[in-house]
């Protein structure tokens, strides 16, 4: 018995090239650049955070930027009103744009590149440019809101929901994306129902991860906005942040850690909410 | 009076593709209709009209005597099972199946009550609280087969329910909806490209071809008697062999250097070449009856199927290959390949077609 085997010609029983095995050093290797090149990533993030938080430890007594500004009214007033403008932008965006995105994928599907142009444009209008609009254009007849603060905040809104338009209906429209919306529509149809049953049944629930994503990049571009809060004079958090920098040296560093912490918690919820939905959405039935 | 009519339906996209033609149908309450046809043919389209997804070019649908042809979908009170399910992925098992009562605002013990009652309908006792991701495919089905009937249409229409499951789970489901179908006496609808499903369950098939309704019949009907060349081909196994008209008025023909009858005229003239069409299980091997047609060919393959020995037998010069499906018999030897063998089938049934692959008798017929 040579091994060989002998079905085959003579010449053929022996491949003409050695396959290729991976080593355990070479493995090693891999797994030790792929961690590399994650510490340096975390790094480049991590660092100025780090050095901000170091620094706002320097106040003597030591955490007292802290203690300040957990203490100071004025922090949780413009924080919590920077929220209530970030909901109120979340709702407006996404009755305006679920159901345009909806209806567009569904029955206009030939407008989709202009209307992905249209939601663009906020990326080219600069925030000091639209805000100008917005007061040149509402501050005198007929609809002079600028000279109430409700009328500012009505502004403030729309200009939040014009800049956060890129990110809301890019999440709404990938949402979309991974359903038969089609086919969900039709069997809603054929069981009796109408537009905002379908609408509010059946299709908002499926982009609840999609409407999450959306709505915490559109609450971390408020709470972060200072342009045009400043130029409506809106006490939002940002401009609360540079009107205390100004006089101030430790304190905007712990107040400016603990708006990154805040937006880190929120992406956090989005996390745990989507784990395990998108595989519903999938699995469903609905492809 | 029929309970669904189609009248006059004729469906044109734009840019002038017609994906239905004149298609005319009368249903009675409780009858299960199949479409049956190739991808493309139109079947889904003319379902989706019933439905009111699409709206027909001209023609009439009406239901119960009332025009529904401009109402809108969820208005129509018939229900549908698609073929990806469309179950909602967001609502349990129980939810899903109420839906279409929640929508026509039914107090929450009735749907309670009628979910229970359709879960145990479909086999699914006990399984309301799961959701649909958390089912098979044939499990997900039978959900929405019971979502469809839970507010009681006056229509079911299945769009090929079960082409998205495996073999074994599509025989034992389609057993189940012919079941529940006839229990609730309800009318039926049911698209399929699948010859044996349209078969096994209907009362009546509907051939469709090219959006043109080719034959509409019972499944006997269809089977043993198809009008056209298409409903010969599509449905069931056909075998065509070449022949040469002899003499068209005696039906005298020239099938690989032996002389046959038809049945009948041929409506070709000497000379031309027509097709003949047989069906597998009216060949036998040997002479046969006195009266019924003998042709001479050679084995080229015999394939053991089990219960089935499948003897292909090619025919002298061009005439063509034939196969014979007999019963397995141990105590008989098949025959060789190779080996010279005879097969005999009664004239009348096969079916004479002319080289354009239409009924060359009913082209005869037709041209009187």
């Amino acid at each position: 018995m040579t091994g060989r085997d002998d079905r085959l010609p003579a010449g053929l029983d022996r491949p003409t090239s050695a396959p290729v095995r991976p080593t355990r050093r070479g493995m090693r290797q891999k797994t030790a650049a792929s961690w590399l090149l994650l510490l340096l990533g975390v790094a480049y993030f991590a660092l100025p955070l780090v050095g901000t938080l170091i620094f706002s430890l320097r106040a003597q007594p030591m955490a007292s930027a802290w203690t300040d500004m957990l203490n100071d009214p004025q922090v949780w007033s413009t924080l919590g009103y920077s929220f209530v403008i970030g909901v109120i932008t979340i709702i407006v965006s996404v009755v305006l744009l679920v159901p345009t995105a909806f209806w567009v994928r569904l029955r206009l599907p030939r407008l989709r590149p202009l209307v992905e142009f249209v939601t663009l444009l906020p990326f080219v209008v600069p925030p000091i440019v639209l805000v100008f609009g917005l007061i040149t254009t509402f501050s005198r007849p007929p609809l002079p809101l600028t000279g109430t603060n409700f009328g500012s905040d009505v502004l403030l809104v729309c200009a939040y929901v014009i800049l956060s338009l890129p990110y809301m209906y890019r999440s709404v429209d990938a949402g979309l994306r991974t359903i038969d919306i089609r086919t969900l529509t039709e069997a809603c149809q054929s069981l009796g129902a109408g537009w905002i049953t379908i609408l509010w049944r059946v299709i908002l629930p499926n982009l609840r991860v999609s409407i999450l994503s959306g709505a915490f990049l559109t609450l971390a571009i408020v709470v972060g906005e200072f342009t045009i809060a400043n130029f409506l004079a809106r006490p939002m958090f940002a401009t609360y942040l540079q009107q205390i920098s100004g006089n101030l040296a430790y304190q905007p560093a712990a107040v400016a850690l603990m708006s990154f912490g805040i937006t880190w918690g929120a992406m956090g919820v989005i996390a745990l909410i989507g784990r395990g939905s998108q595989a519903k959405v999938e699995i469903g039935g609905a492809h | 009076m029929s309970y669904l009519t189609l009248t006059g339906i004729q469906k044109q996209f734009p840019g002038g593709v017609v994906a239905v033609a004149d298609f005319n149908l009368a249903m009675e309450k409780g009858e299960f209709v199949s479409f049956l046809g190739p991808s493309g043919c139109g079947k889904t389209t003319t379902l989706r009209m019933i439905a009111g997804f699409e709206q027909p070019t001209t023609g009439r649908v009406e239901l119960d005597g009332m025009d529904i042809t401009d109402r809108p979908p969820n208005r129509r009170n018939v229900g549908m099972v698609f073929q990806a399910y469309a179950l909602f992925p967001n609502m349990r098992v129980a939810d899903n199946i109420g839906f279409g009562l929640r929508v026509r605002g039914r107090d929450r013990a009735f749907i309670a009550r009628r979910v229970g009652e359709l879960l145990e309908l479909i086999g699914l006792p006990g399984k309301g609280d799961r959701y649909p991701w958390q089912m098979s495919g044939g499990q997900q089905q039978r959900v929405a087969l019971a979502r469809a009937l839970a507010f009681e249409p006056q229509v079911l229409l299945l769009d090929e329910p079960l082409s998205a499951l495996d073999a074994k789970i599509r025989v034992s489901l389609r057993a189940e909806i012919r079941t529940i179908q006839r229990q609730l006496g309800i009318t039926t609808v049911y698209v399929t490209h699948d010859q044996e499903e349209a078969l096994s369950l209907s009362d009546r098939i509907v051939v469709m071809s090219e959006g043109r309704i080719e034959q509409i019949g019972t499944p006997f009907e269809i089977y043993n008697f198809p009008r056209t060349p298409f409903v010969a081909r599509f449905v069931g196994t056909l075998n065509v062999l070449t022949a040469r008209v002899i003499d068209a008025t005696a039906g005298r023909l020239d099938v690989g250097g032996q002389e046959m009858r038809a049945t009948g005229a041929v409506g070709a003239i000497a000379g031309s070449t027509v097709s003949l069409a047989l069906r597998p299980e009216i060949l036998a091997m040997g002479d046969g009856e006195p009266d019924e047609v003998r042709l001479r060919g050679t084995v080229d393959e015999v394939t053991f199927l089990g219960a089935v020995v499948r003897i292909r037998i090619r025919l002298p010069g061009d005439a063509g290959v034939a196969s014979v499906d007999t019963f397995n018999n141990p105590h008989l030897a098949v025959p060789a390949r190779e080996s010279a063998v005879t097969f005999s089938f009664p004239s009348e049934a096969c079916l004479v077609l002319d080289g354009a692959g239409r009924d060359a008798v009913a082209a005869a017929e037709s041209a009187i």
